[in-house]
């Protein structure tokens, strides 16, 4: 870990002034992820602005009937509210389904989105990582994948987006909203907060420089029947090989997002147009253009038979 | 005292607190925080530095330079130790590579220097400031490519193996596949380390003291008795804490450069490719039987690979003993590999060999359409399959299997395989054998009475988490006629006599031998003292009588107290007899239609493994193993990086471990048994038999649930899928 100084900061606008003036400064929230990427000098702040202090952990009803969700709201707290359970059954799913208990207490939900990749050569400084160090080649590729990502890869990068609850928020068509130095905000779609690596797999989100996650916005409720399922070696505290999270209306229309495949959470609303035909359909049109590795090409049977159990369930359920 | 002849009535046979289910005397302390591990410890006066080390960044190679400036500019910075000013340093003969590397590089994360601060942080921060540029060397990495250059180096053969399996009706043929397992102890490797003038006291975490303290010296090249080992809780060791490891010499070198005490804490991803792990198998078997099921030719062939001058897995061991047939052949191959040390992990040898011949076994029943419990049963044997002469002292194999079918419903089994559903679930059941030999070690202690009539033990044993406190306690307390509350009990520490230690499921019997012996001595010096025939004197309640005369303990040890000492050591029985330990595990899994999930439903595990010192704590141990070959079985692989030459899933987010969500439900029994050759305690070990067989019962299971064999573990989905029906 590097010496770094520290401060609390006072408001959103000025953690996001603060940040854009000194580069090399990061913003820590829960600290679940940055702290164990600090200590092993992955990431390297010069300067943490620790946001705890904002009030930024409520969750309130919208004017549009949906859930404005607190930037520092914990993934405990937001998994167990009535309103997420009642409504958004999927995002509370989705959140139990990841980390522990002891984590899910201190990670937040801005910092959930932004966590990093838990590929084991990014993890490891003395094996070459474009994400750490651009141009230096990926170790992964051709190297152990099995967990890697499939789809939206890159020559570049093959990680893949480790969050269960950001696969849920992307189904749900959640919105970002964050604070820019300047102290204006700006709403972006989940869809787009998240880059696909291409070359710079470095340049993992859409946010600016200095720019601050404030709220996560829910949409009015959908209804439907929500299931998120997630597959793993170890039934507890694993990263998911694969998961796959629907919204299944009583038409038999839905909406489908996948995670453990892709580098954000994967969702293709044209394959969503194919639940009809079934999930060998909706698979071949979600995972177009994959490009799996040996050791992971067993992901593209796995959505498919999983979705198929999924919509099965959906199908089956009262 | 010398053990050469079958135990007969001893007082140990009373059971009035050996062989009771008993807490452990230090749960308490462990469970309030106050029982102090390695990286706690203080030095009484001084104020330690604190140590950070820097592992090698290629496989193998040379440091071509090696860049200290920024490092030693760093706040804080007090030394660095590198091989270049280290001095020179020996290599004990249980240590493969060298615990300091450089400039040659055997292995990744080889240590090639400590960096010493004040504070852990500046010293952490600092170390990655040293910069190494290496000259990157050519390396053996794959164990499969190896294979064909690896020569024997073990062997075993009776009757003609060729000429019967060829003549066999029914063959079986096939290759297994087993990874390279780490420990992944919750405690990492830690030590503190002290010198006075030249005597050097180190707090540690180690499971055998005496191995430790001998190696240090010949590592450092001074006289054993200048220094001093202390360990007396130990995070967990699994056979990663058996040897001296970087910790311990760095922490020594970095304190007497930095002239001071220092601590060196191993980090969680140092555990993988720094220290040992168990190495990968490749092994083949063959099985020839005639169509009475009654196998008449057996061959298992093993291979691993370690660095240089390392040892191989002896996977194909329990074959010799475990199942007749007149023709057998039993071959074990070490490649040379240049990945981190191989060496003993829980039941080495056999954990890594019963998951694959347990499962050759399984599909050898199926091939003679037998029940694979009964095809056990009709190749049972009661001597040793290489020298019939020779008996085993205790061989209840037969009985753990008919009982653990009973125990666990296996006649619901159904024999063939996919048929059985559960909503979502395909659910099978499997069974395997469990074996592991018991390993009489010396052992010694020493006992003390005092004036309150309190009874002291002392040994060097180590408690790694499995009970030794406890059942040394019971031990002397049923020796000495006093209850528990009367016993205190020091283990872990140089001072003391030297003891069996913690390994190869030795520990509990020869660790209690040595305290039996030392009470013998000690009963006999207050017999003598109170002017009693000792073979008269009762020790009970308390007290020592004989005919009308009664003292209590506290009134005979006087003063001064009394204080005896003695070792345990073993004639031949273990020669004359084939000592071994035996058990039968039963799983059942189910495994989900669509993702092809496994999931364990619940384990059972039967055993006969001599007298059971402590049910609660012996359960425990079987318990955990079950668990330890749950993970062998279904998630457990350091992945290979066959480019680089490192274990790339170097943490715990990466190695997985089971969890407790994995297995809902786990049982044990012990059947009753003593066994008279093995001691005067007549115990034998538990802690590995737990885990061997495990990983083939649940393999058996898994391919009794679905109709897929699967021969490469650990045996996961993407194993199945291909093959689970649409």
């Amino acid at each position: 870990m590097k010496a770094f100084t520290y401060e609390r900061a006072v408001s959103p606008a000025a953690a996001a002034q603060a940040a854009a003036h000194l580069p090399g400064s990061k913003f820590i929230a829960g600290g679940t992820n940055l702290l164990d990427l600090m200590k092993l000098q992955i990431e390297t702040p010069t300067h943490l602005i620790d946001v705890n202090g904002l009030a930024l952990d409520r969750i309130e009803a919208t004017p549009e009937g949906g859930l404005r969700i607190g930037a520092l709201v914990r993934n405990t707290d937001l998994a167990a509210d009535a309103r997420v359970r009642r409504d958004y059954g999927l995002l509370s799913r989705a959140l139990l389904s990841g980390a522990s208990g002891q984590l899910r207490n201190k990670a937040t939900t801005a910092g959930n989105l932004l966590q990093r990749a838990r590929c084991p050569y990014f993890y490891d400084t003395d094996q070459l990582c474009n994400k750490r160090h651009p141009g230096s080649g990926c170790a992964a590729l051709g190297g152990f994948s099995r967990q890697h990502a499939v789809v939206g890869v890159s020559d570049s990068c093959i990680a893949s987006h480790p969050s269960d609850m950001a696969v849920a928020m992307r189904a749900l068509d959640a919105i970002v909203e964050t604070v820019l130095p300047d102290g204006s905000t700006r709403s972006i779609p989940i869809a787009e907060l998240h880059r696909l690596p291409g070359d710079t797999p470095h340049i993992e989100t859409t946010l600016g420089a200095g720019e601050l996650i404030v709220a996560v916005t829910l949409p009015k409720p959908i209804g439907g029947k929500h299931i998120y399922r997630k597959v793993r070696d170890r039934a507890s505290y694993a990263f998911a090989l694969v998961s796959v999270a629907v919204i299944v209306q009583a038409d038999g229309s839905g909406r489908v997002a996948v995670g453990g495949v892709a580098p954000k959470p994967w969702r293709v609303e044209a394959a969503e147009a194919r639940l009809p035909e079934g999930a060998k359909a909706v698979t071949d049109e979600l995972l177009a253009g994959a490009a799996p590795t040996r050791e992971n090409a067993y992901k593209l049977t796995l959505v498919e038979r999983t979705l198929r159990a999924v919509l099965a369930e959906a199908g089956s359920q009262p | 005292m010398k053990f050469d002849s079958p135990a007969t009535t001893n007082p140990i046979d009373q059971l009035k607190i050996v062989g009771k289910p008993t807490n452990r005397i230090d749960g308490p302390a462990k469970t309030t925080g106050t029982a102090t591990y390695a990286y706690e410890w203080k030095h009484p006066d001084l104020k330690p530095a604190y140590g950070h080390v820097v592992g090698a960044g290629i496989a193998k190679g040379r440091i071509a330079s090696i860049d200290l400036g920024d490092a030693q500019a760093y706040p804080g910075v007090l030394a660095i130790v590198t091989a270049e000013n280290a001095g020179k340093l020996g290599k004990s003969k249980r240590n493969t590579a060298k615990l300091l590397g450089g400039p040659e590089i055997d292995h990744y994360h080889q240590a090639i220097a400590v960096v010493i601060a004040e504070t852990f942080e500046q010293a952490r921060a600092a170390a990655q400031l040293v910069r190494v540029e290496y000259i990157r060397a050519e390396g053996s990495f794959d164990l499969a490519r190896s294979r064909d250059s690896a020569p024997d180096v073990q062997n075993a053969a009776t009757g003609d193996f060729l000429a019967a399996f060829s003549d066999a009706p029914i063959q079986l043929d096939e290759t297994y596949t087993t990874p390279d397992h780490s420990h992944a102890m919750m405690e990492p490797h830690a030590s503190l380390a002290a010198w006075d003038g030249d005597k050097l006291v180190v707090w540690t975490s180690n499971q055998m003291i005496d191995w430790g303290r001998t190696d240090l010296a010949a590592t450092l090249g001074i006289k054993k008795d200048k220094i001093q080992f202390i360990s007396p809780y130990i995070g967990g060791g699994f056979g990663g804490k058996l040897f001296l490891r970087a910790d311990v010499v760095l922490a020594a070198l970095a304190a007497r450069a930095a002239k001071r005490p220092v601590k060196v804490a191993l980090t969680r991803p140092f555990i993988f490719n720094n220290t040992t792990h168990r190495p990968a198998t490749i092994q083949r078997i063959r099985i020839g039987a005639g169509k009475d099921g009654k196998i008449t030719a057996i061959g298992h062939e093993t291979w691993s690979g370690d660095l240089p001058d390392g040892g191989p897995e002896t996977a194909a061991e329990q074959s010799r003993l475990l199942y007749a047939g007149a023709n057998r052949m039993m071959a074990t191959r070490l490649a040379l590999l240049d990945l981190p040390e191989g060496n003993a992990m829980r039941a080495p040898g056999e954990a890594p060999g019963l998951m694959a011949l347990e499962i050759a076994i399984d599909e050898m029943a199926e091939k003679l359409e037998i029940d694979p419990i009964e095809f056990r049963i009709l190749n049972d044997i009661q001597v040793d399959p290489e020298k019939p002469t020779r008996q085993f002292s205790q061989r209840q194999l037969v009985a753990c299997l008919r009982q653990g079918a009973e125990r666990f419903a296996w006649n619901k089994r159904n024999p063939r395989a996919g048929q059985i559903r559960d909503g979502e679930w395909l659910v099978g059941m499997g069974v395997a054998a469990a074996f592991r030999n018991n390993i009489p070690m010396k052992s010694a202690a020493r006992v003390r009475v005092d004036n309150r009539g309190i009874v002291t033990v002392e040994t060097d044993m180590t408690d790694i988490g499995t009970g030794s406190y406890t059942i040394i306690a019971q031990t002397a307390a049923e020796m000495m006629g006093v209850g528990l509350d009367m016993v205190t009990v020091s283990l872990g520490d140089s001072a003391f006599p030297v003891a069996a230690g913690s390994g190869g499921q030795w520990g509990a019997n020869s660790s209690t031998a040595g305290v039996y012996a030392a009470c013998v001595k000690l009963r006999e010096a207050l017999s003598h003292k109170m002017e009693f025939d000792p073979s008269d004197a009762v020790f009970a309640d308390g007290t020592i009588s004989a005919g009308n005369r009664r003292f209590t303990l506290a009134e005979a040890a006087g003063e001064t107290g009394v204080v005896a000492e003695d070792i345990m050591e073993y004639g031949d029985l273990a020669k004359r007899y084939q000592q071994s330990t035996f058990g039968a595990h039963f799983v059942e899994v189910g495994v989900d239609t669509a993702t092809a999930e496994i999931r364990i439903r619940r384990m059972l595990a039967v055993c006969a493994a001599g007298r059971i010192l402590n049910p609660k704590t012996a359960r425990s141990q079987v318990i955990g193993a079950m668990t330890m070959g749950a993970g062998a079985a279904l998630m457990e692989e350091l992945v290979v990086d066959k480019r680089v030459g490192f274990f790339v899933n170097h943490d715990l987010a990466g190695y997985e471990v089971p969890v407790h969500a994995d297995i809902p439900h786990q049982d044990v029994i012990f059947l009753d048994e003593t066994d008279p050759t093995s001691s005067p305690m007549k115990a034998k070990g538990v802690g590995e038999l737990g885990i061997c067989g495990v990983g083939a019962a649940i393999a058996n299971a898994i391919y009794n649930a679905t109709g897929v064999r699967v021969r490469d573990y650990p045996i996961t989905l993407d194993k199945l899928l291909d093959q689970m029906p649409a």
